[in-house]
């Protein structure tokens, strides 16, 4: 269980994005909290992907603080890689390894950066310094696999271990994505529009996974236009407009009660 | 008729001459395969530098530099680069067949930088992004998924660029190596009949590329079967 606290697991402060002359964030601050569910809306342009894409760096900020668990990850002094370990990403085209089976697909990073990590603790032994490592790579290797295989057995796709993603349906290859990132037992997941390249009939069993995530308490951030989705998991609502967040707060009051004239007309659109 | 099978006898059987052209042929799959490795290398870490100052705006020096060999090796004759290595660079060193595999192997590595860089281009962004957001730096997504990719797409116009090195590489002649094709010359000094000899080392070149043809069309049609990636086939080079 994540500790109660009033801490934010993710403190945004004036985040600014600029694609050259562009200005696509105008120094946006929110906070996170751990366990919350944030939707992020808004039309297309809005800065709503490229606002989560700061969040992981993934676009590196232009200006502003971006401070997951203490460490201002827009520092491009920090290691960013470490800090990505923490928080899963999903995207909008799935992104499976082409070259990798499912099963490889899901254990690639974790045994990867483990192996990694156990090298560097030999290392350091050997040096004199820390205990040696108790685990071998074997053990590395079969753990991550047992897990994997829980992972795809929960998403009841098992029997697709050692297949590659091309033969996959985009709900199933979706479903495979968001478990590839829970495998590295993130603390916040990001969702870029998750499904929004997805076939109207597969959009439902992607939605079930991030439900099931969100009720196990995830600290989720979605990108999306599934107002059903949002209405029924939101904590909170940002809808963001122009590169600044416009409008925010429960699903009650952006959906029942807008204040603006272009969160009006938004949602004109879409519901 | 016997006249012809004389002067055929001349060119190819008598004194063993046949072992000339084997022996021939062998120095110029030698020097193919050889320059072959070393174009591969060289190219594929030539696109690399490319790729990541593309995605990342990183290696700029590294990039100008590796662009600027590859327009002057592409804008300037084979033979001029051969005869250049052979009587300058390497004038102290009498290992011909490795000067011409070297001279080939950076002549195509120039080549080799244009494939694997469409190789490269044809990885969808997204393949990295995603390495990247599970924590795994741009080097470990380049081995593991990047490159991968890459060479699989690149793969038949690689091997066509070997093939062409198999033909090209018989100016080797020009200083001296005993490749297939400096044979024929060899032996129409002793005989002072061209024909055969010319003839014969045409049908060795013309065996060898269409028996590797066939090994790129095996290959090509286990790529299209194969539906690990949706990724199509790079178009190869003209040249």
């Amino acid at each position: 269980m994540e500790k109660q606290n009033n801490e934010p697991l993710i403190r945004v402060r004036n985040l600014s994005k600029s694609f050259g002359e562009l200005e696509v964030l105008k120094a946006v601050s929110t906070d996170i909290m751990p366990g919350e569910k944030v939707v992020v809306m808004g039309a297309s342009g809005s800065g709503k992907s490229t606002f989560l894409r700061c969040l992981n760096c993934l676009e590196d900020p232009t200006g502003g603080e971006v401070i997951f668990e203490g460490v201002d990850i827009a520092d491009v002094r920090v290691d960013i890689n470490i800090h990505r370990q923490k928080m899963g990403m999903v995207f909008q085209q799935f992104n499976l390894f082409n070259n990798k089976s499912v099963l490889e697909n899901i254990m690639l990073a974790p045994v990867m950066l483990r192996k990694k990590q156990l090298s560097r603790e030999k290392r350091r032994h050997f040096f004199g310094k820390g205990e040696k490592p108790t685990l071998t790579k074997e053990q590395i290797v079969a753990e991550e696999r047992e897990k994997a295989m829980q992972l795809l057995a929960r998403i009841g796709l098992a029997d697709k271990a050692d297949v590659y993603p091309s033969t996959l349906s985009g709900g199933q290859k979706q479903r495979i994505a968001i478990v590839r990132a829970l495998a590295m037992n993130p603390k916040v997941m990001l969702f870029d529009e998750p499904t929004s390249a997805l076939d109207p009939e597969m959009v439902g069993e992607v939605l079930d996974l991030m439900k099931q995530l969100a009720e196990e308490g995830m600290t989720m951030v979605i990108v999306t236009h599934e107002m059903g989705f949002a209405r029924e998991v939101a904590d909170r609502v940002l809808f963001m407009d122009g590169g600044v967040i416009a409008e925010e707060g429960t699903p009650e009051q952006i959906f029942g009660n807008p204040q603006g004239e272009r969160l009006k007309s938004f949602l004109a659109k879409v519901l | 008729m016997t006249e012809l099978w004389t002067r055929f006898s001349k060119a190819f059987l008598i004194q063993d001459r046949w072992k000339m052209y084997l022996e021939g042929l062998g120095n110029t799959l030698l020097i193919a395969m050889i320059a072959a490795v070393i174009g591969i290398v060289l190219g594929v870490v030539m696109a690399m530098v490319n790729y990541i100052h593309k995605k990342s705006g990183k290696l700029k020096i590294a990039t100008k530099i590796c662009n600027f060999y590859i327009t002057v090796v592409r804008g300037t004759p084979v033979v001029l680069q051969l005869m250049i290595l052979y009587f300058v660079v390497f004038s102290f060193w009498d290992n011909g067949i490795l000067i011409g595999a070297i001279t080939f192997g950076l002549n195509s590595g120039a080549y080799v930088a244009e494939i694997a860089r469409a190789g490269f281009e044809s990885i969808d962004d997204g393949q990295m992004e995603a390495g990247r957001s599970l924590g795994l730096s741009t080097w470990q997504t380049m081995r593991t998924v990047i490159i991968p990719q890459a060479l699989r797409n690149a793969l038949p116009p690689l091997f066509n660029e070997f093939i062409m090195l198999v033909k090209e590489t018989s100016i080797v002649g020009y200083v001296g190596i005993y490749d297939l094709g400096k044979i024929p010359g060899l032996i129409q000094s002793r005989t002072f009949d061209y024909l055969f000899p010319l003839l014969i080392a045409a049908a060795l070149y013309l065996i060898v590329v269409l028996a590797l043809t066939q090994v790129l069309h095996v290959i090509e049609r286990r790529l299209a079967k194969s539906d690990r990636n949706q990724g199509g086939a790079v178009n190869g080079k003209a040249k």
